[in-house]
C-alpha cells in the first residue's frame, strides 16, 4: 500500500494532466472564439436571391478576416428570398452601403459570406439590412451559361 | 408453448436485474456517507482507478494520434486537401474516438479491476465482515469506487485528447511537412467548444457512469467462487463494450445527427 502523501499527489497530478487537457483543448483545438464572442454584437439581416450550400454558423469576413457568424437561415415567403441574419463583433464598424457576397472557400470548400466595406459616413447598426448582395456562384448555373454563351 | 414461457422468464429476469442494478446505483450513488474519512476513500480510488489507468490512456492516446494522422494524410493527398487534416485529426478524436476507445480502455483497465476487486471480497466474506460490524457496504466500498469512475473517466478522455491531437500534429507537422498554421487554423476554423468538445465529455461522462456501474454491479453480484470472479471479469468488459459502442450511436444520433 502505497502511502497517503503519495496517493494524494499522484491524483493532484492527474486532476492538474486533466485541467492542462481541457484549456488546450478548449483554446487550441476549438479556439473558443464562438462562446465569447456570442454574448456582445449585433445584428444584420441581408436577402440574397440564392444562397447556394450556405449553413448556419458559417463565417463572416471583412478582407478574409473573420467578423462574425450567420445565425439563422429562413425563407422570406412574399419575395421569395433567402433571409439571412449575420451576427457580427461589436468592435466591428462597417459603412452602411457595404456588400455582402456568399463565397466558397476553395473549389469544394464550406460556403462563407464576405462583405466589402462601402464609403459611407454613416455605418451599419443592429437591426439594419444590408441593400448590396451578390448570391452563391452556383457551379451548374455557371457551366449552364457558360454551354450557351459558346453556341451563339 | 414452453418457448414462449421461456422467453417470458428470461425477460422478467431481465427486468429484475435490470431493477435491482438501478436501486443498487441509486443506494450507493445517493445514499449519504456516513464516515469522516470520504475524502480518504474517494482519493485512493482515484489513485487506482485514474492514475494506474494513465499510463494506457497516455499510450494508446498518442498511438491513435499517429495513426489518424497518417492515414488521414494518405486519404487527403489523393484529393489535395492534405490541409484538412488538422480538422479531420481533432474532430474524430473529440467527438468519437476519444470518448469510445477511452471508455473501452478504461472499461478494460479499471473496470475489470473493480469487478475482480469487490468480487474477491464477496467471495472472501470481506462485505458481510462489514455488514456484520453494521458497515454498509453499498457506502463504505461501492459509492467511493462508483463515484471515482465517474468522475475520472472523462478527465482521462480529456487527457487521451490532448494527448492523441499532439500525437497527430507530430506526424502531420513535424513529419509530414503540413503547414502549422493550417494544421491549427483549419482545426480551430472547424471544432465547435460547446458543439463538439462539451458533447464529447457529455459522452465520457455517460460512458463513465455506464462502465463503473457496470463494473460494480459485476463484482457486488458475482457469485462467490474462483470461477464466479473470473466470469463476472468477463461479463464486466464484454458488457461494457458493448454498452459503450451501443450509447455512443444513440448519443451521437441525439447530438449530431439532426445537422
Amino acid at each position: 500500500m502505497l502511502n497517503r502523501r503519495m496517493i494524494e499527489v499522484t491524483v493532484g497530478f492527474l486532476m492538474l494532466l486533466g485541467i492542462v487537457s481541457f484549456v488546450v483543448l478548449a483554446f487550441q483545438v476549438s479556439g473558443l472564439r464562438t462562446v465569447y464572442s456570442s454574448e456582445k454584437g449585433y445584428q444584420v439581416t441581408a436577402y440574397f436571391d440564392n444562397i447556394g450550400g450556405l449553413k448556419t454558423k458559417a463565417r463572416v469576413t471583412v478582407a478574409g478576416v473573420s467578423v462574425g457568424k450567420v445565425m439563422s437561415i429562413q425563407l422570406d415567403p412574399k419575395t421569395y428570398q433567402a433571409k439571412v441574419v449575420l451576427f457580427l463583433d461589436s468592435d466591428l464598424v462597417v459603412p452602411d452601403d457595404s456588400a455582402a457576397s456568399i463565397l466558397t472557400a476553395g473549389l469544394l470548400g464550406d460556403n462563407y459570406i464576405s462583405l466589402e466595406p462601402g464609403a459611407e459616413e454613416t455605418s451599419l447598426k443592429n437591426g439594419d439590412i444590408i441593400q448590396e448582395t451578390h448570391s452563391a456562384m452556383i457551379l451548374e448555373r455557371l457551366i449552364g451559361q457558360f454551354l450557351f454563351n459558346k453556341d451563339k | 408453448m414452453n418457448a414462449i414461457q421461456s422467453l417470458g422468464r428470461a425477460t422478467l429476469n431481465w427486468l429484475e436485474t435490470f431493477g435491482y442494478s438501478t436501486l443498487f446505483l441509486f443506494a450507493s450513488m445517493f445514499g449519504r456517507p456516513r464516515f469522516k474519512n470520504v475524502w480518504t476513500l474517494l482519493s485512493t480510488q482515484f489513485y487506482s482507478v485514474g492514475v494506474l489507468s494513465l499510463v494506457i490512456i497516455l499510450c494508446s492516446g498518442f498511438f491513435v494520434g499517429m495513426v489518424l494522422g497518417l492515414q488521414g494524410y494518405t486519404t487527403l493527398t489523393k484529393f489535395g486537401a492534405s490541409q484538412a487534416i488538422g480538422q479531420l485529426v481533432a474532430l474524430s478524436l473529440v467527438r468519437e474516438l476519444g470518448p469510445v476507445v477511452g471508455a473501452l480502455l478504461f472499461a478494460g483497465r479499471a473496470g475489470s479491476a473493480l469487478t475482480a476487486e469487490i468480487a474477491l471480497m464477496k467471495t472472501t466474506e470481506q462485505l458481510d465482515s462489514l455488514r456484520m460490524l453494521g458497515v454498509d457496504p453499498l457506502r463504505r466500498v461501492i459509492a467511493p469506487r462508483l463515484w471515482a469512475g465517474f468522475i475520472i473517466l472523462p478527465i482521462l478522455v480529456l487527457i487521451f485528447n490532448a494527448v492523441a491531437i499532439f500525437g497527430g500534429y507530430l506526424v502531420a507537422v513535424e513529419w509530414l511537412n503540413v503547414d502549422a498554421g493550417a494544421f491549427w487554423g483549419n482545426m480551430q476554423a472547424s471544432v465547435d467548444f460547446s458543439d463538439d468538445i462539451v458533447n464529447g465529455i457529455i459522452k465520457s461522462i455517460v460512458f463513465g457512469l455506464l462502465v463503473t456501474w457496470i463494473a460494480v454491479f459485476q463484482g457486488y453480484t458475482a457469485v462467490p467462487t474462483a470461477e464466479g470472479i473470473g466470469f463476472a471479469t468477463t461479463r464486466t468488459v464484454v458488457y461494457s463494450s458493448l454498452v459503450i459502442l451501443g450509447a455512443d450511436f444513440v448519443l451521437t444520433a441525439v447530438m449530431f445527427g439532426g445537422v
